[in-house]
């Protein structure tokens, strides 16, 4: 197999699955790259985000898309749209989205490389190998190019664009695997152009070099994540008058879920938890049970891992903010602690890199290589 | 003493943008030299606003900014601005549109020349942002010109000759553009940004000449009327809008001579109509969808057209009949709804069977309810409209026939 993305000889068609608000901008300026590329060989083009989502809201995954057409007449086919049904490539700004895509725009939940045609590619920008990223992938159901392109998510503090080049180098990234569509020496001569700046140009290079692609066979990926589909009802079935059924009380949302929102999930040591209240009353979701012996444990399918939990918690390493790829399933882990109390520390010292015992200092792998609270824009700055 | 050699400014050469219908309404703000804008958010048609606050932060614009505590607000800023000789630009969409309904209506009456974005969005209840056209359509009886764009480029293109229009002494309306939410007001496309000296060209200075409202010249505007005045008021209002089609058509022409765009008509375009038996007619972005599904279809050997109408207030009676008389039979897509109106038809399907009405071999006319609340016009959705198309010319329209609801879940 060939490692770049055959299209129709019309147009390309790329979106960029970013996480809101802190990429939204980065979303934008790399579709409006693409267009601006390759405009300069003569193409047209449309640049836009999915008009449904909701950016603004912290984490919840987005969609911005870039389409180029060789003319007017075929960009048509793209145009007065709210998202193609179809596209050549899907980029993933951040590695944590390959676990799912459920948005605020979208009545579901939906695998990362679900509009991406057979033979298309799944862009992830990632510090892990294909490898790890594809283990959290959902199962492929059509062959296509994943290729992870090294580096850390890019996280802006609310409105404020991160300038870490991850726009330059996934630029670079794209005209590796569609170089009939962008051409890197299109893409460095617009860059040189916006920013004057030799070492963007050489980030675009970067992102064309080091970019690691691995084909993705039927099959490959995991079966492990939970489907969320529904039907949309008709006008003869719904409730006249604008009225959907509340949740019940001590009920949660079945439909819209939003833990797809999350980078960081929350892990305590229920051995440290003091029961002072603290997760319970800030966490903004909700999501603290209380347990019969009054420790507060995560539904981890309402959490949307915002770190407010970590921040208030009074008790050093109690709460752990970890890497969400890290993490196979939403199970709750307070049975395991019940059960097995010393299978539940081994694995919340193996996962949070900090030792569950308060009396011992951090064990070998340090927090700040495995938890990065730093990297969630939300709990940024406590720290610092 | 030394001479000073200025470099060529780049508002004299014609330069290419990737901007959004809200962001080409922007430059056009700049390029017409505005004086005054209001402005309140409500998406979609905030864009303008963000877009218009950039240009004026990084000093390419000067142009007095008030932001408002509210729509109605907003749209009485500009109208006293207006009245006192300012260029204004002002816009909204859905109910924020609603919300300064008092103020819109007030504008056409007192001949003020406001140019207004009306970024198309339902109405609520439910909160939706998606594009329906009833926003707009609600100033289509009180002497409002109205128009819809098609692409970002059209909405700058209509902006310059919106005000080019209602500022023409013959005219002096208030006139609203339509900008598809989402599809237009959200989408970037290559956009062309006219040269100032074009501009300049096209569009004169704003002057409200005797009606300047100036301490130099005491005039009173809009005092208290009894029965005894209000019909002649309104015979004016209608006799402005009656000129407003030949003003557009002049300022159509001019716009072409100086810029190379604007299509064959100022009031609509047509596509593949030529050997057309049947066409769609429809406003805005549906055009585009439309447009696949007809070339899809002509590869099929269907002949089957679209006419795209441009400005629905004035309505170009002449020129409607004159095109869709020609053809076997008409189907109307309203991105609106009019309850409760003959034949439960949209707006737009009932002003056409009007229009149509004195024609002595009248096409059969369908109309179609479609894309309402933003829902995409989907290629399935132009076949199914086709088809109710054909069978209705062939065979003639049943009553239960004449007006189909589109792309429904049951």
């Amino acid at each position: 197999m060939s490692d770049t993305v055959k299209t129709d000889p019309t147009g390309i068609t790329i979106e960029i699955v970013y996480r809101g608000i802190f990429q939204k901008t980065l979303a934008q300026r790399i579709c409006r790259s693409v267009v601006l590329a390759a405009r300069k060989r003569g193409y047209t083009g449309t640049a836009f985000g999915r008009y449904g989502d909701s950016p603004e809201r912290n984490g919840v995954p987005a969609k911005y898309f870039a389409v180029v057409a060789i003319n007017d007449l075929e960009l048509e086919a793209s145009m007065a749209k709210y998202e193609p049904s179809v596209v050549d490539i899907a980029v993933a700004v951040d590695d944590t989205l390959v676990k799912g895509v459920e948005s605020w725009a979208w009545y579901g939940r939906q695998p990362i490389w679900k509009p991406v045609h057979e033979g298309g590619a799944v862009l992830v920008t990632s510090d892990k190998t294909p490898e790890d990223v594809l283990a959290q992938t959902d199962t492929a159901e059509r062959p296509y190019l994943l290729g992870v392109v090294p580096g850390l998510a890019s996280f802006a503090g609310l409105w404020v664009f991160k300038d870490d080049h991850t726009d330059y180098r996934v630029l670079g990234a794209l005209a590796k695997v569609v170089p009939q569509w962008v051409r890197i020496e299109d893409v460095k001569a617009l860059i040189q152009e916006q920013t004057k700046d030799g070492s963007a140009v050489a980030s675009a290079q970067d992102g064309y070099e080091r970019t690691q692609l691995r084909q993705v066979k039927v099959g490959e990926g995991t079966p492990d994540h939970e489907v969320l589909q529904f039907d949309k009802p008709g006008w003869t079935t719904m409730r006249p008058g604008v009225i959907v059924d509340a949740r019940k009380p001590g009920e949660r949302n079945p439909y819209y879920k939003k833990y797809g929102a999350r980078t960081l999930r929350p892990v305590v040591n229920f051995d440290t938890c003091i029961k002072c209240t603290m997760c319970w009353l800030d966490c903004p979701d909700e999501c603290f049970e209380v347990t019969p012996e009054g420790h507060y444990e995560v539904v981890y399918e309402a959490c949307i891992g915002c770190g407010i939990c970590a921040q208030v918690c009074p008790v050093k390493d109690c709460i752990v903010m970890v890497d969400e790829l890290k993490f196979e399933d939403n199970d709750d882990k307070w049975q395991m602690w019940k059960t097995d109390h010393d299978a539940y520390n081994r694995w919340f010292e193996q996962k949070s890199g900090v030792s569950a015992d308060p009396k011992k200092v951090a064990v070998a792998s340090s927090r700040a290589e495995n938890a990065a609270p730093g990297a969630n824009p939300t709990t940024a700055g406590g720290e610092d | 003493m030394a001479v000073e050699v200025r470099e060529k400014q780049p508002s004299d050469v014609e330069t290419e943008q990737l901007a959004t219908g809200c962001e080409a309404i922007a430059e056009a703000i700049r390029l017409a030299d505005v004086d005054v804008m209001a402005a309140y958010p409500i998406r979609p048609y905030d864009g303008v606003m963000q877009a218009a606050a950039k240009l004026i932060a990084n000093g390419k614009m000067d142009v007095e900014y008030i932001v408002a505590d509210g729509e109605h607000s907003q749209f009485e800023i500009v109208k006293h601005a207006c009245a006192v000789g300012s260029r204004v630009f002002v816009g909204s969409s859905g109910v924020g549109w609603f919300y300064a309904m008092e103020a819109i209506a007030v504008t056409a009456g007192l001949r003020l020349p406001v140019v207004a974005i009306c970024g198309n969005r339902a109405l609520d209840d439910p909160g939706a942002f998606g594009c329906e056209h009833n926003d707009a359509l609600a100033v289509r009886d009180l002497g409002w010109l109205l128009c819809w764009a098609e692409t970002a480029q059209e909405s700058l293109d209509f902006a310059l000759t919106a005000w080019r229009v209602g500022e023409d002494k013959r005219v002096s309306l208030p006139v609203a553009i339509g900008l598809d939410g989402a599809f237009l007001t959200h989408s970037q496309q290559i956009v062309k940004i006219p040269t100032q000296s074009a501009v300049n060209s096209f569009l004169p200075k704003f002057d409200l000449g005797d009606r300047l409202l100036h301490p130099d010249n005491p005039i009173t505007i809009a005092p208290q009327v009894d029965q005894d005045w209000l019909m002649e008021i309104r015979m004016q209002n209608d006799q402005a809008m009656r000129k407003a089609l030949e003003v557009i058509a002049e300022a159509h022409a001019d716009f072409k001579r100086l810029f190379g765009r604007g299509g064959e008509n100022p009031y609509l375009d047509e596509y593949m109509t030529d050997d057309a038996e049947v066409v769609f007619i429809g406003q805005g972005t549906l055009s585009l969808p439309m447009k696949v599904a007809i070339r899809k279809l002509r590869k099929e050997g269907h002949k089957v057209g679209l006419v795209r109408l441009k400005w629905f207030r004035p309505f170009a009676t002449a020129d409607v009949v004159k095109s869709l008389s020609r053809f076997k039979a008409v189907g109307v897509i309203d991105r609106d709804y009019s309850f409760g109106s003959p034949f439960y038809g949209g707006v737009l399907y009932n002003e056409i069977r009007s229009a149509m009405y004195s024609v002595e071999k009248r096409p059969t006319i369908v109309g179609f309810i479609a894309a309402l609340g933003g829902r995409e016009i989907e290629q399935p959705m132009a076949r199914e409209m086709f088809d109710k198309l054909t069978a209705a010319a062939s065979g003639g329209l049943r009553s239960g026939d004449i007006t189909h609801w589109i792309g429904v879940r049951n």
